[in-house]
């Protein structure tokens, strides 16, 4: 598969600090992308700069192996801000149709999207409604609805589940896989590590305009775990000392080991045999996005630049 | 182009099917010529067969005031001293009576005559008898003083007794100078109603847009440059078909006032026929003025009027719509934070208005010409001078430098307020100053 989107030290300065300090990174097509990062991260200013909004101060943006081109490449890509909202005195389907056209569909072509999408989503009687008249998670669909209806290549979803139900947040869970299986790429900003973890397959951390961490999420978690293992037994604990790991935590039937530097799991394995402990359960503890999330940008300044960005 | 025909007409739509487009366009004219039609009605109202006694106690009119057959008002001539009179009056045997004393002297007018009706009269029951009365009683003065119609006629100096021109051979009469005050007085305050209604409604739609939180989905798709300028264009469009629709509706309600009102246009029409000298002459000089009004806006150049008012009503509204749009995007949810932005943006279209009321007055003053050529107050000011005419009020050179002034001025505002307004409605949260949008307006983002 071949890079949708390329970005090669791109960089955006504001007036009193560096939004995006020199960013590099790709994204294959077909894959769902978590962009990552705490309030003020210039996680907002990156989108725009993928969208259009805002011109690069410097570095290269490849779209589809070519030279970013807003004024035509934006047919191809479908962008649900954070900000998001829709005009309140239209009608939902008038709305839709407005949108639609706006991304160069024709009108009879987005007409027949919109009943496709709205039959999928079982919005077909809200056509004449006006989107006052919504919840917020209705208004929620609608937005996705028409973020993704003109089949773009590259759909960005910022926040998309904040303000959903279990039931409507599965739905566009189910859509978003579906999506990137018959091809689209999506990048997915969010605050929602336990959904990053659930659905993307590459993630990135950014920080205070930088990029900090790059990978898949098994790689990241590879890279960033600590050796610790999780040991159920049957029976009493004995005393256990070894110089192969050190016991950060002991209950009843329960141990978390830390291995030592020079050791293997089966070193531990195998010193508990001799022991004679009768092993219940073995297994490695993996940090979560969570965790590596705070702590990488914990004791950074990542707050206080949060507030100056407001 | 087709983005920003897409945007422009949803912008259109959006308003013309609203109620209140409607009600404002249609409704409101309505009421107003209904409230104006109610008025005229109070006013014209009048009694019809009132009855006036007379006792002309010095036999002044010989049995007659005038020549006149009216319904309205009945001259009945008895012998009655006045409580006598007042008893007639609270009988309700006549509505009024006149008394015209024994001993009158009609030089000096004492003893006075005196009218006594049984409740207060209306405006133009009143005005008719006064006017009766009085064309009577100098026509009988004229008479004493021996002085025939024709003398009087002869004596009497026409309008035109004394010839106004200008330094080119042409005429400069006075109806016409005031004409020109009327209409260049008219199409600069329309000019100033337009560049407010409409430029506050382009600002609310941008504020509609950012506070809706809609702004950042759209500038996915169009760039801000062009949201700004559907916006304008639609809502500007909005403008011109409301005012196509008020001027139809003031015209064809003109139409109807003499079919609602049979009574003020044959008032109208007869007014000028009065009888006796003084009625003759001014008869004459009634349809005199009328005539002269009617010489006067012939010679007003209205296919240059109505050209440069459209002109200067599209050419001020785009200018300053850009601008209200970039107040608009500097606002945040409080409404009240676009006062204080607003300000400088309304300065000078007042100062313009100010300006105007001194041109329309004397179109080549310096101050009316340089209302006229800068172009944040010309379209208001210019109207004023274009009114006189060319060249009398304005030369040839100054209009066409006004002209491109004004272009120039727009394609300026809204370089500078596009960038404003990029920023702008991308930002939120933020209480914005008028520094920070210059920064954004001349720094580069």
């Amino acid at each position: 598969m071949h890079n949708i989107l390329e970005l090669k030290n791109l960089q955006k300065h504001y007036a009193t600090q560096k939004a995006v300090d020199d960013v590099s990174f790709s994204i294959k097509q077909g894959s769902i992308f978590g962009l990552l990062g705490p309030n003020g991260a210039g996680k907002t200013t990156l989108l725009r700069m993928i969208t259009g909004i805002f011109y690069p101060d410097s570095g290269d943006l490849l779209f589809d192996g070519k030279p970013f081109d807003p004024q035509n490449d934006f047919v191809h890509i479908g962008y649900m801000p954070e900000e998001r909202g829709l005009y309140k005195k239209m009608k939902i389907g008038e709305q839709a149709m407005y949108l639609a056209q706006l991304k160069g569909l024709s009108k009879s072509e987005s007409l027949e999207k919109i009943k496709y999408w709205f039959k999928k989503f079982e919005m077909e009687s809200w056509w004449n409604k006006k989107v006052e008249d919504l919840s917020k998670g209705m208004s929620q669909k609608l937005q996705f609805v028409t973020t993704v209806l003109h089949e773009p290549k590259l759909i960005i979803l910022d926040e998309p589940f904040s303000g959903l139900d279990p039931l409507n947040a599965n739905l566009i869970k189910d859509e978003i896989y579906g999506l990137a299986q018959r091809g689209s790429t999506i990048i997915f900003s969010t605050h929602r590590m336990e959904q990053v973890e659930e659905i993307c397959d590459h993630i990135i951390l950014m920080n205070l305009g930088k990029k900090i961490l790059d990978g898949t999420v098994t790689d990241v978690k590879q890279q960033f775990k600590e050796n610790k293992f999780n040991v159920q037994f049957k029976g009493q604990p004995t005393a256990l000392v070894s110089p192969i790991f050190t016991i950060e935590h002991q209950e009843k039937q329960q141990l978390i080991v830390k291995i030592n530097e020079g050791y293997t799991s089966n070193h531990v394995l195998n010193y508990l045999l001799q022991q004679d402990v009768l092993i219940e359960r073995f297994n490695e503890i993996l940090p979560s996005l969570n965790d590596i999330f705070i702590h990488l940008v914990e004791g950074s300044k990542a707050t206080t630049r949060a507030f100056q960005n407001n | 182009m087709n983005k920003i025909f897409l945007v422009a007409s949803r912008e259109f739509k959006t308003r013309v099917q609203k109620k209140t487009f409607l009600l404002s366009t249609i409704g409101l004219p309505i009421l107003i010529f209904g409230f104006y039609a109610l008025m005229i009605y109070f006013q014209v109202k009048t009694t019809d067969n009132f009855k006036v006694a007379v006792s002309d106690q010095s036999k002044l009119f010989n049995g007659k005031i005038d020549d006149k057959k009216s319904t309205e008002v009945i001259f009945s001539f008895i012998d009655a001293d006045t409580a006598a009179l007042n008893k007639k009056l609270i009988e309700k045997e006549y509505d009024a009576y006149l008394f015209i004393p024994n001993g009158y002297n009609l030089q000096s007018g004492e003893p006075q005559i005196s009218f006594r009706s049984s409740k207060a009269l209306g405006l133009m029951t009143r005005e008719k008898i006064e006017n009766r009365i009085n064309n009577a009683l100098e026509e009988k003065k004229l008479l004493a003083l021996n002085i025939s119609k024709g003398q009087l006629d002869s004596a009497r100096l026409e309008n035109n007794a004394i010839s106004f021109t200008t330094n080119d051979g042409k005429k400069d009469n006075e109806t016409k100078v005031g004409i020109s005050y009327a209409v260049g007085m008219i199409a600069g305050f329309l000019i100033y109603i337009i560049l407010f209604v409409y430029g506050t409604m382009v600002m609310r739609g941008v504020m509609e847009e950012k506070v809706s939180r809609i702004a950042e989905v759209i500038v996915s798709s169009v760039k801000p440059f062009e949201l700004m300028l559907g916006k304008i264009f639609g809502i500007g469009a909005v403008g011109l078909i409301q005012f196509i629709i008020w001027m139809v509706l003031v015209f064809g309600l003109q139409f109807l006032i003499p079919v609602l009102f049979p009574d003020v246009a044959a008032q109208m029409q007869s007014a000028p026929i009065q009888p006796g000298a003084m009625g003759a002459a001014t008869a004459v000089k009634e349809s005199g003025a009328l005539q002269g009004i009617m010489a006067g806006l012939a010679e007003i150049n209205f296919t240059l009027i109505i050209g440069c008012f459209v002109f200067y009503f599209l050419g001020g509204y785009f200018m300053y719509a850009a601008l209200f749009a970039a107040v608009g995007s500097a606002v945040n949810e409080d409404p009240q934070d676009a006062q204080s932005l607003l300000l400088p943006i309304m300065m000078p279209i007042i100062f313009a208005m100010v300006i105007m009321t001194k041109a329309v007055n004397d179109p080549n003053s310096t101050l009316a010409i340089f209302g006229s050529l800068f172009p944040l107050t010309s379209p208001i000011v210019m109207m004023a001078r274009v009114a006189h005419g060319v060249p009398d009020g304005v030369t040839v050179v100054q209009l066409i430098a006004s002209m491109a002034l004004l272009v120039l001025g727009f394609l300026g505002t809204t370089w500078v307020a596009a960038k404003i307004y990029r920023t702008g409605i991308l930002m939120y949260g933020k209480k914005v100053t008028w520094k920070e949008m210059w920064k954004w307006a001349f720094k580069n983002n």
